[in-house]
């Protein structure tokens, strides 16, 4: 097991450590194959040579790529100076740099923004799985009837739906037209609770019906297979109660490959939800990654990717240990 | 394959998976019939998914015909009008943002522009990005995937820990970001095709892997079929057996996955204009139309509701065909 687990850790370190590289590379080259200056995007147009020059000394933009990867990656680790002669500025583990346009540091940025991006991931995520794997089940239980393909009808509309015409549909309607909610914001929980719950209620129920719509379609199928199994029919055939049959043999096999998505899907959020945030205009992780693509600001885009990437990797390998608690076919010895 | 004691084991049990595997063998043991002519009277009688099949061919045939409807029943997609605009509002003259015989799906707000010539616009660009990006994932998915499938052993390790690689990562931060440092005009195409010719390769570079999974698990076990073992004792070298014998089974697998991707590239695609990364203005696409209605849709909802309807119908369209051409193909996914 702990083999295992040390072997899963240096994975997860060399998948970061290929995210970042491939950023780092795509955003360094593409703007050398087309003529554009980091340099001049930090101090502006119509700067003159020496400033820039001094700028590029500061940056470490002369080095060889490979060598300021190196010092991006000593930044996050211990911390890094950038000096151009008498000039210096310390920026303290973690280190990602700062901002090319406003010449904030990053990481505190991206700091104050996670709890926005994770209440509103973590609220979406107990919505959809809530309400997925109630329609998906009873669906399969009920299949055929007009329950089964109202919900499935529901469903791949809701797969066919995208965030930026709902979010703005359930605006213009709950917001705007019925007056029922605040329009969505974020208050910190700890201020206040029940404005933090309003202000996300709207974000979150648009969110979690997307993916609801996936995940009841993947409970759906999953079930129906679980069901078709011999193991059910013997269940059923060495009398136990049909609660027991679907409640302790049916859902345990039929959900388990839902965990892997699920992991998936909530890491990829926790990233950024790039869209759902442009909707409804809050200001978490995505906000800050478009805010940095649109400067083309190389630090805020490289520290939210590998925030992004992060989380992925991370919740990939929860997912993976808790594969062996509830699928005792792959429990590690 | 192994020689020796597993062998004979192996062929007792081969006939009963080869049954079960084989695409409705009573009915093509009695009638003779092709899984493609079984398929096609299938997907005939499922009426959803021939109602999304039109829906499609429809749109298809508005793409092609752009050009003629926007001069039959719109005006250039760039044109402004601006006696159409009330002019202290900014807003459309007349109900539902300016419908009228002149302007079938009314006009934009602030610069009058013909709603109707831009969502035919955008139906070509979308199409276009959507069908190109998943021909480019299926071709990349069915070489490496079956290159994995079929080679196995390092090669194979190597492919899947890409695809893995690629499955778990910041997808659509990456296309964004990648998209957005390429220059808007390259090649000496104009901005619109240019930049369709960046989504459709970004989009089909991160589409591949979901096809490559699935060929490569459709490949190993089609490895180990007798015909594939038939083929080789006559001598067929490793490009036939895969290009001939073994690509025709993965055709169905191959068709669903593809007719599949395309209402996620349209989804990509939307989404990337909306974060204003895909097709720059002035030239059309519904994801940008929507992006521009964020400033509008409390005052003008149909500028808002004409562009998302387009893409859920789409989109709807594409799944409702998909799903029904999957049922056709493989009765047990139903």
């Amino acid at each position: 097991m702990l083999a295992y687990l040390i072997r899963r850790l240096i994975n997860a370190v060399v998948t970061l450590l290929v995210v970042t590289l491939v950023t780092f590379g795509v955003f360094f080259l593409v703007p050398k194959a087309t003529g554009s200056d980091p340099a001049l995007l930090y101090v502006g147009k119509q700067a003159d040579p020496v400033a820039v020059e001094g700028i590029r000394t500061k940056l470490g933009l002369n080095d060889p790529i490979i060598v300021q990867y190196g010092k991006f990656l000593k930044g996050i680790v211990a911390g890094r100076d950038y000096s151009n002669g008498p000039d210096i500025t310390h920026c303290s583990a973690p280190c990602l740099g700062y901002t090319f346009k406003t010449n904030q540091e990053v990481w505190p940025i991206l700091i104050d923004a996670l709890p926005v991006t994770i209440s509103l991931a973590i609220g979406a995520a107990v919505l959809w799985v809530l309400m997925g794997v109630l329609f998906g089940v009873i669906s399969a239980l009920r299949r055929g009837s007009i329950w089964d393909r109202g919900v499935m009808t529901v469903a791949l509309a809701g797969v066919s739906l995208p965030i930026y015409f709902t979010g703005l549909l359930a605006l213009s309607i709950f917001v705007y037209g019925l007056k029922w909610l605040p329009n969505a914001e974020y208050t910190p929980f700890i201020d206040n609770p029940i404005k933090w719950f309003t202000g996300l209620i709207l974000p979150w129920v648009t969110l979690a019906f997307l993916f609801a719509a996936t995940y009841a379609r993947l409970t759906r199928a999953n079930m129906l297979e679980t069901l078709g199994e011999d193991y059910i029919r013997t269940a059923r055939a060495k009398g136990l109660r049909e609660r027991t049959v679907i409640g302790k043999h049916g859902l345990r096999s039929g959900l388990t490959p839902l965990v892997t998505v699920f992991g998936l899907d909530v890491g990829a959020l926790l990233g950024g939800a790039i869209l759902t945030e442009a909707v409804f205009n809050l200001r978490g992780l995505g906000y800050w990654a478009l805010q940095g693509i649109r400067q083309n600001d190389l630090p805020t885009i490289l520290g939210v990717t590998l925030f992004a990437a992060f989380f992925i990797v991370i919740m990939n390998l929860i997912v993976d240990l808790l594969y062996g608690v509830i699928d005792p076919r792959v429990r590690l010895g | 394959m192994s020689l020796g004691p597993e062998t004979s084991l192996h062929d007792e049990t081969t006939p009963t998976a080869d049954a079960a595997q084989e695409r409705d063998p009573s009915e093509k043991a009695i009638a003779g019939r092709s899984l493609k002519q079984i398929a096609w009277r299938r997907l005939k009688k499922d009426r959803v998914a021939v109602g999304g099949g039109i829906v499609i061919l429809v749109l298809i045939l508005i793409a092609i015909l752009a050009p003629l409807l926007i001069k039959l029943f719109g005006h250039p997609f760039d044109e402004y009008h601006n006696d159409k605009i009330d002019p202290t509002l900014g807003l459309p003259l007349g109900k539902l943002g300016g419908i009228s015989g002149d302007y079938l799906l009314g006009v934009e707000p602030v610069n009058g522009r013909d709603i109707f010539s831009r969502i035919v616009y955008g139906a070509q660009t979308t199409l276009t990005v959507a069908f190109l990006s998943a021909f480019l994932s299926t071709i990349l998915g069915v070489l490496f995937g079956m290159t994995a499938g079929f080679v196995g052993g390092w090669v194979d390790s190597i492919i899947s820990r890409i695809m893995d690689f690629l499955l778990a990562f910041p997808q659509l931060l990456f296309s964004i970001a990648l998209v957005s440092v390429l220059p808007q005009t390259m090649f000496g195409l104009n901005a619109r095709w240019a930049r369709s010719i960046v989504l459709i390769c970004v989009i089909g570079f991160f589409g591949w892997p979901y096809i490559g999974r699935i060929v490569r698990g459709q490949t190993l076990s089609l490895r180990e079929r007798e015909f594939v073992e038939a083929s080789r004792s006559l001598g067929a070298r490793s490009p036939r057996i895969l290009f001939r014998e073994m690509l025709p089974n993965l055709a169905a697998p191959i068709l669903v996955y593809t007719t599949l991707i395309i209402p996620t590239n349209i989804l990509t695609e939307a989404a990337l204009s909306f974060l204003g990364v895909g097709i720059p203005p002035p030239f059309p696409s519904w994801g940008g139309m929507l992006s521009d209605a964020l400033q509008f849709y409390r005052y003008d909802p149909m500028f808002m509701i004409i562009p998302g309807a387009m893409i859920f119908i789409t989109v709807l369209s594409f799944n409702l065909f998909g799903d029904g051409l999957r049922d056709a193909l493989d009765p047990k996914a139903r």
